[in-house]
């Protein structure tokens, strides 16, 4: 488990179809709402569009109560949502803001570096690139405080 | 796994972990659990129908008589719901329904009740988790309450109870599981198990977990006491909380009035709560999306501020012992003195070189604010387990500025105390304050070596310490040990009776008010906070009035409407933690940082409003902050007025001892005589010159007599804002205006002691009122004119 593949995004393709986001809230939730329940967001800004989501940094794993966080083999964060007790601790503490939870559930989703989102683009902004785990990993809880 | 520190190298346990496990490094010990489960014989059984919360209430309660073995279930009325709310609202309703006014804690009559609340349970907010219990103490022989972190009391209601009443007393040592997994609750003896409680706990989480895995422990809570809980007045309950990293039961304590102490006497080992699944929406909460963003708001907060606030996440409420000793208010010597030299050597920064930085340490689920600190792998010196390593719970604020009142200045000799206060049942804070009290008796040669059955009591002897708490665990039979382990009151009756020195001395330096110990703070120069100890309801403890920055640091609270208005509205909400089910901590140990330019800073309102928000999404009503001081008003009042009908709730119960007050002995005046030379001057109009020429003992009268007229004062204040008579007997109008119309019992309890206190000519005003001085109110009979 050396490296982990992420999704890389290129703003200057990218057209703000938010067919990623759809393609994403039918792995996540089922349905084609995208927004709100997608895991990765195409956010517009002054200077064009901008994405969001997990790089599988892994701070969530260390702030979850009963370890519903892991990483798997291939270095993917993952969360089981049987165990997950929808605490919200991970939510709060992403460093990216990428842990997010769906209206009405408690249970947070994020990221699964499946592809989805990938194979939708029309315009090919999105690509999943494999990075080493040390140049993303936050060694995490204890830096969280000061010690002084 | 990589381990890193990042300011020191000596003895740090920061480790920073991928996928490897986390290890404590602590003794192991192999059970046959099958030989343990065997041993138990099943003496009753009640097979309940299972369903789901409704809205943060189970709507049943448990009742279990321990002298029949009779176990049943309670509807919970929707009157006890809307009068008490919940929480300790219920354990006061069920005592008072249960008991009478003769009840000694130590009669099978006497119940012990085991509480959620209505918010308890929910995992999206910090601190949600807390076991509100009550019963009558053997400290006060009146009511006490104490909260608890841990798994129990949400357990407890997603199998299906708000509350466990514990009455009556069992022949042998049983233990009662509540399985909500099988909707079945049974009384069984335990036989073989240990008793004390870190083996006791782990033991129980094994034998009753449904697998072999760590998620299946988490679905397992214990509540346990020790064997010193059996031989003192000190007993603590234990409620555990499985820590699948660290693969320990983790305990978080209740510490005050010996609850552990009845826990015993009605020969209760252990009780056990299981359930199946957990979700963290089993209140079944009206508007989920409301709690969680607001949870989500307040969890971002405590990430952003906690390191440049209290620091909690990181070494727990042991933050504070700096800052008290910065403002002369850690108790050293046995609050002689509110600061020491050697103090730095039990700051945080070295407790934090102990703790175990892995993991979030909330003691229930979702609470990011995390203080619940621990030093894993830690080596026991002395007692049954020397040479064990073990997992100390703690230490928290009020443990190591016991140590430094019993003046041990070696951390690991706190943590020793710690650790065999907690496995043996025994409270950290009425221990240490209690120690402290003997060993300033024992430097005055009132007490002595043979008259303490050997042990050395003066400051600092660790040694001596740690053995008096395992002669208490193995039930010594010694003159000194057998009253000592009963408490400051207790020792100060014994002193006096034997005529072993100044009665003076003897009453005013013992801190305990009602019977209980004070915790461990120095209120000398804190009027408000004087009268916050005095007048809480169950004795002196902190958590209902915490007032000394308010008063003498920030002077938010100058005049005697100010500290009266103060401590009208801080006890009460504090109470209102109690009554819903959790922790007052992530309420002011953080705050938005636009805190400070809101116009009652002191109240965080932000806050406040957050839980107005949450109570209304579990249970679907609408709440105002409003509503939640009204709900609480209804209870503190309830609780004082019954101890009204135990026979005490009087301004004569609300008198501090002296030491709280001001200094006692000559060494105290002298070792702050600037600070006090001056307010002879400013506060009691002398001259520059009168002072001078005054002795010191003059001078210490000309202050007591001042500051004991001011504390009069206060209470006349308090007692009037609080809509009480000048006797602190809450007036039967003021339970109308509450809502208790229909409770005509206790309405005539109240007018009835009103007519007894006016037979002693007790109804008028304490202080000696000057003219021109503020009276309450122009009649002390004000509430007749309601």
């Amino acid at each position: 488990m050396e490296t982990v593949k992420i999704i890389k995004f290129h703003p200057e393709k990218c057209k703000g179809h938010m067919d990623c986001e759809v393609a994403c809230s039918q792995i996540m939730h089922r349905n084609d709402k995208g927004g709100d329940w997608s895991a990765i967001r195409i956010l517009k800004t002054e200077n064009g569009w901008e994405m969001t989501d997990c790089n599988h940094c892994g701070l969530c794993i260390d702030m979850c109560p009963v370890q519903a966080l892991k990483r798997l083999p291939n270095g993917i964060v993952v969360i089981d949502k049987k165990t997950c007790i929808g605490c919200q601790s991970c939510v709060a503490f992403c460093p990216t803001h990428v842990m997010r939870r769906a209206p009405g559930e408690v249970v947070p989703h994020k990221c699964i570096s499946c592809g989805a989102c990938v194979r939708a683009c029309p315009e090919g902004a999105l690509e999943l690139v494999e990075v080493p785990i040390s140049e993303i990993q936050e060694t995490v809880y204890h830096k969280q405080g000061d010690c002084q | 796994m990589s381990s890193e520190c990042l300011n020191d190298d000596t003895n740090a346990r920061l480790i920073g972990k991928e996928n490897g496990e986390f290890s404590t490094g602590n003794t192991k010990h192999e059970w046959d659990r099958e030989k343990l489960r065997g041993a138990h014989k099943v003496l009753a059984e009640f097979i309940f129908k299972k369903r789901p919360v409704d809205k943060g209430y189970a709507n049943r309660m448990l009742f279990v008589d321990l002298t029949k073995l009779e176990i049943k279930e309670l509807p919970l009325e929707e009157d006890v719901k809307k009068k008490f709310t919940g929480g300790k609202g219920f354990g006061l309703k069920k005592t008072w329904d249960l008991v009478s006014k003769d009840t000694k804690w130590n009669d099978p009559e006497n119940v012990l009740c085991l509480n959620s609340g209505p918010m308890n349970g929910t995992t999206q907010y910090s601190g949600m988790g807390k076991c509100l219990s009550t019963t009558i103490s053997p400290s006060t022989n009146m009511i006490c309450d104490s909260n608890a972190g841990g798994y129990f009391a949400p357990y407890l209601k997603f199998a299906g109870f708000d509350s466990i009443i514990l009455q009556g007393k069992s022949k042998e040592d049983v233990l009662v599981l509540i399985d909500g997994l099988n909707g079945k609750v049974t009384i069984e003896t335990a036989p073989l198990e240990e008793t004390n409680a870190h083996l006791l706990a782990e033991q129980l989480t094994h034998i009753y977990s449904e697998e072999e895995t760590e998620s299946s422990r988490q679905k397992i809570a214990t509540v346990t006491a020790g064997k010193g809980a059996e031989n003192s007045y000190w007993g603590i309950l234990n409620i555990s909380f499985y820590d699948p990293r660290r693969k320990v039961a983790r305990l978080k304590q209740h510490g005050r009035g010996g609850l552990g102490t009845v826990f015993r006497d009605k020969g209760l080992k252990a009780l056990v709560a299981k359930i199946k699944d957990f979700t963290g929406i089993e209140n079944n909460p009206a508007d989920v999306d409301k709690i969680a963003k607001v949870g989500i708001k307040h969890h971002t907060q405590i990430r952003n501020n906690d390191k440049s606030q209290c620091n909690m996440r990181t070494v727990g409420t042991g933050n504070l012992v700096e800052v008290m000793d910065a403002y002369d208010l850690l108790p050293t010597e046995n609050y002689r003195f509110g600061s020491h030299p050697k103090a730095s050597t039990i700051y945080s920064s070295v407790f934090y070189r102990y703790f175990t930085q892995v993991i979030p340490d909330g003691c229930w689920y979702g609470c990011v604010m995390a203080c619940a600190k621990t030093v894993d792998g830690f080596k026991l010196r002395t007692g049954p387990y020397a040479g064990q390593m073990v997992t100390v719970d703690g230490p928290e604020y009020e443990t190591i500025a016991g140590g430094s009142n019993m003046s041990l200045w070696d951390p690991e000799w706190i943590l020793e105390f710690n650790f065999y206060c907690d496995t043996y049942g025994l409270d950290t804070i009425s221990a240490a304050t209690s120690i402290a009290y003997y060993m300033e008796m024992y430097e005055y040669h009132i007490l002595n070596k043979e008259r303490c059955n050997g042990l050395e009591l003066c400051f600092g002897n660790a040694q001596a310490v740690l053995e008096f708490l395992h002669r208490i665990a193995q039930g010594d039979k010694g003159e000194f040990i057998q009253v000592a382990a009963k408490g400051v009151r207790r020792v100060k009756d014994w002193l006096i009776e034997k005529g072993w020195g100044d009665p003076d001395l003897i009453e005013n330096a013992g801190m305990e008010v009602k019977g209980l110990e004070y915790s461990e703070y120095v209120s000398k120069e804190s009027l408000a906070q004087q009268g916050g100890f005095a007048m809480a309801s169950k004795g002196p403890q902190h958590d209902e009035a915490w007032l000394i920055f308010m008063d003498m640091v920030n002077n938010q609270i100058p005049t005697f409407k100010d500290k009266a208005e103060a401590l009208h509205y801080f006890p009460v909400w504090r109470t209102w933690f109690g009554l819903v089910g959790l922790c007052k901590l992530p309420w002011n140990d953080t705050t938005p940082l636009s805190n400070s330019k809101t116009e009652e800073p002191a109240k965080v309102p932000e806050h406040v409003q957050n839980y107005a928000d949450i109570m209304s999404g579990v249970t679907g009503w609408d709440i105002s902050p409003k509503d939640l001081i009204d709900q609480s008003e209804r209870v503190y009042n309830w609780q004082r007025a019954m101890n009204v009908w135990f026979g005490k709730g009087r301004r004569k119960d609300d008198i501090p001892p002296y030491r709280s007050q001001g200094p006692v002995t000559k060494l105290e005046y002298v070792s702050r005589q600037e600070r006090y030379d001056k307010q002879l001057m400013k506060l009691v109009g002398l001259s520059e010159e009168e002072v001078e020429n005054l002795t010191v003992e003059d001078k210490m009268k000309l202050l007591r007599d001042h500051r004991l007229d001011q504390y009069q004062r206060l209470m006349d204040a308090v007692y009037f804002r609080r809509g009480w008579t000048p006797n602190g007997v809450p007036t039967p109008q003021k339970m109308k205006q509450l809502g208790f119309e229909d409770e005509p019992e206790m309405l005539e309890v109240l007018q009835k002691a009103i007519d007894e206190d006016d037979k002693q000519n007790l109804n008028v005003w304490g202080a000696n009122y000057k003219e021109g001085d503020e009276i309450p109110a122009d009649t002390p009979r004000y509430w007749e004119k309601w």
